[in-house]
């Protein structure tokens, strides 16, 4: 029992918090958010660089094999500046290919990730699906020369930079198969839009994508186990990257209301706010015990770790709106303007908390993981 | 980073259970499970505590020349988790928790010979002089009064909240030895024969029917001036040392989460007509349980630093609020979960000692005085409102 980082780990964070404080100043969102891509290619350099992009590669294909612990490491710090580089994105992706893929497809794509040259997205959700992973209209037929890909998927991630997108289609009633689909494929039709928070997303209209027969990912068994594992390991990421976000709302609230000066003194004088303080700073704990919590258990056998990854997204969650919420108000008007970073953070923790379900779909995932009876 | 255990730590866990095996009796566990205050009366409390102490075990925190068991930070946390999972009774904390600590920082060493074999043999039962009906919050303006006489100081005044003042045989008081401009530096801390002539006790029902505290009243008591601990005037130091450790004892987790198993269960009998089949309540049980995993982790995280010679800092400070309110969501849902027999009332105490079988399931009469008495978890120990006042102090530097 050991929760104290390792001498690698320490490393890592270090060196996390001193690109992102370095780096990621709030000229540089200015100037990014106006960006058509949405992020940097010279920072996705660095990123690969630094080894950030080798971490989620098994060593046996070259990477360095880090975790979820590792992941959270550096998603927090990226939360805290509010990077909107494709990471978490290309991380999923990364991990389907590893939990999927054949060793040939492992070979040909991973070393092109390590490198900086392949950003994927994960296309999955669907609007009739709401949250139900398992929940897939789209279709892969099979061809006399691959497969045909027909259907349309929302709120794609990083879907325009990616040169590759995992699409998730279902090959007949009982199976969903993963597919490679590259950017520009006849018959894929992109709408990219700027993402709330940050960053960039797109949905996705797929008719008559035709495939080669090596597009799809391993060997044609269901994928949803691996989609659930991936998904309870990126809610463990988000949720480490939201605990960054708290941070850094309770940190510059904090300070606000120390230098606010209202009936001759500060704001921070007040009982009522030192106690609303005193909620954020232990809800933003709570968070980080979660988020902890869910790497640590991203392995485990499967009901436990999805209970942890769904407590972790519904707790973080409902701590998030907290902190969020109060930080806009105890910055009073100006908390509500564009002239802070507040509402900047603000938008990225509503992201968060609607990506992957909402808390009250992750209680009741919970609730029915743990044998309760309630449908999730 | 890990959550598993070592193989020394789990041979140590099966130690733990093989002894709660051998020592824990029917009637301890079903006398704990039917006791709606926060402690086990002494008859069943006192009798697991020399349990404990024929093994060493009764003073977990203890430095080993005191006889506490030298455990790692680990081993704790492990001897607290199988006491709660396995519904152990709840030993006032009044001796080993509180004076003890206090009588080993700052006691003469007479004073540590006398008392500390007393506290872990169970011998002396102990009970806390520091509320009065004027001073709650704010204690520091306490006026129980003790006047030099002598060797003696003759104590006159009231003290309220006294947990188990009627089964005690001693007490640790903070009293007024001087008045002061800051009226911290008047107090001092001392230590009193329940049995010294001028003393009497009066009893207060809390609310769900249970006698736990009491007020009482010192009428010219003369207490020898070597019962004070340390220096005249340093009491509220001391008494601040030890309601750290009313806070903090940090492992609390495993009596939560065996508190909401005990709900969960009777949620899911024919007893309740299977409450858990309403969605509100299930999906209430997993709020509950994910609240007390992030405490779990909280304290274990408190527990990784602390293995490592690391202050854990200020994150210490944040536990009690968490633990009283979740304590307190878990009693609530247990009134949820019973429904309609929550409105029985059963006026006999204690309620393992009823003669007749009563008119509803029996596992069901402490729920609801469990929850009404449980209000008391965020006023005492220094209330919530006073706790955010520290968080905001301490943590925050506001």
């Amino acid at each position: 029992m050991d929760l104290n980082l390792s001498d690698e780990q320490r490393l890592l964070r270090e060196s996390a918090d001193r690109f992102v404080n370095e780096t990621y100043t709030a000229d540089h969102r200015r100037k990014i958010a106006n960006d058509p891509l949405g992020f940097s290619m010279d920072i996705w350099k660095q990123f690969a660089d630094l080894g950030w992009l080798a971490l989620p590669i098994p060593e046996a294909h070259g990477g360095l094999g880090g975790g979820a612990i590792e992941i959270g490491i550096l998603m927090e710090a990226f939360g805290r500046g509010l990077v909107s580089e494709p990471y978490l994105s290309t991380v999923i992706g990364t991990s389907l290919i590893s939990e999927c893929g054949t060793e040939t497809q492992k070979q040909a794509l991973l070393p092109k990730i390590a490198d900086g040259s392949l950003i994927l997205a994960f296309a999955h959700s669907e609007r009739q699906a709401r949250y139900d992973l398992a929940e897939v209209a789209t279709t892969a037929k099979r061809t006399p020369d691959g497969w045909r890909i027909d259907g349309q998927k929302t709120a794609v991630l990083d879907g325009g930079a990616a040169a590759q997108i995992v699409v998730s289609a279902r090959i007949d009633a009982g199976k969903i198969g993963l597919f490679m689909v590259p950017q520009g494929a006849a018959g894929l039709t992109s709408h990219d839009f700027p993402r709330l928070g940050g960053g960039r997303a797109c949905n996705l209209e797929l008719r008559d994508v035709e495939l080669p027969a090596d597009a799809l990912l391993g060997d044609g068994s269901d994928a949803l186990p691996a989609i659930e594992v991936v998904v309870d390991r990126a809610m463990a990421a988000l949720g480490a990257e939201a605990v960054g976000i708290m941070q850094t709302l309770l940190d510059q609230t904090l300070e606000y209301t120390k230098i606010r000066k209202q009936f001759g003194r500060p704001l921070s004088a007040n009982q009522v706010i030192r106690h609303r303080l005193a909620d954020m700073a232990m809800q933003c704990d709570e968070a980080r015990s979660m988020a902890l919590r869910a790497a640590l258990m991203a392995d485990a056998e499967p009901v436990t770790r999805s209970r942890a990854a769904s407590g972790a997204k519904a707790k973080i969650g409902k701590c998030a709106r907290f902190v969020a919420e109060q930080s806009v108000q105890l910055h009073g008007a100006m908390g509500v303007t564009e002239e802070l970073d507040i509402g900047s953070y603000f938008k990225r923790l509503l992201a968060f908390e609607t990506l992957f379900g909402g808390s009250a779909h992750h209680y009741r995932r919970h609730a029915a993981l743990g044998g309760r009876a309630v449908e999730a | 980073m890990d959550l598993t255990f070592s193989a020394d730590e789990r041979a140590f866990e099966q130690e733990v259970r093989d002894f709660i095996a051998a020592n824990l009796t029917p009637e301890m566990k079903r006398a704990t499970a039917l006791t709606p205050s926060v402690f086990s009366d002494p008859d069943i409390g006192m009798a697991w505590q020399r349990a404990l102490h024929k093994k060493g075990w009764s003073a977990p925190g203890w430095p080993v020349e005191y006889g506490g068991p030298d455990w790692t930070p680990a081993q704790r946390w492990i001897f607290e988790a199988e006491c709660a999972r396995a519904g152990v009774p709840n030993v006032n904390v009044m001796g080993v928790k509180m004076v003890g600590p206090v009588i080993i920082g700052f006691g003469s060493p007479e004073q540590k010979n006398f008392y500390l074999p007393r506290i872990l043999s169970g011998e002396d039962y102990w009970c806390q002089g520091y509320s009065e009906p004027g001073s709650g919050s704010d204690l520091a303006s306490l006026k129980t009064r003790a006047a030099r006489d002598g060797d003696d100081y003759v104590i006159n005044g009231t003290k309220i909240w006294t947990t188990h003042a009627h089964h005690a045989n001693r007490m640790f008081a903070l009293v007024r030895t001087n008045e002061t401009e800051r009226q911290q530096d008047g107090i001092s801390f001392i230590l009193i024969d329940m049995k010294t002539p001028g003393i009497t006790t009066r009893p207060i029902l809390t609310i769900g029917g249970d006698h736990e505290v009491n007020q009482v009243f010192f009428d010219d008591v003369r207490v020898p001036v070597a019962n004070r601990v340390g220096e005249e005037g340093k009491g509220w130091t001391y008494g601040k040392y030890l309601l750290e450790f009313e806070r903090g004892s940090g492992i609390a987790s495993a009596k939560l989460r065996d508190a909401l198993k005990t709900i969960s269960e009777l949620a899911e009998s024919d007893a309740t007509g299977h409450a858990i089949g309403d969605p509100d309540i299930a999906v209430r049980m997993s709020e509950i349980e994910v609240d007390i995993d992030a405490l779990e982790m909280t304290e274990l995280r408190v527990l990784s630093a602390l293995q490592t010679g690391q202050n854990p800092g200020a994150v210490s400070s944040l536990l009690k609020l968490r633990v009283s309110e979740i304590r307190q969501a878990v009693t609530r849902l247990g009134v949820d979960v019973i429904g309609n027999d929550g409105l029985y009332v059963e006026p006999m105490r204690p309620l393992y000692r009823l003669k007749e079988a009563p008119g509803i399931p029996e596992e069901l009469l402490p729920v609801v005085p469990e929850y009404l008495n449980g209000r008391a978890y965020t006023i005492f120990g220094g209330s919530s409102e006073i706790q955010r006042d520290i968080v905001a102090k301490m943590v925050l530097g506001l």
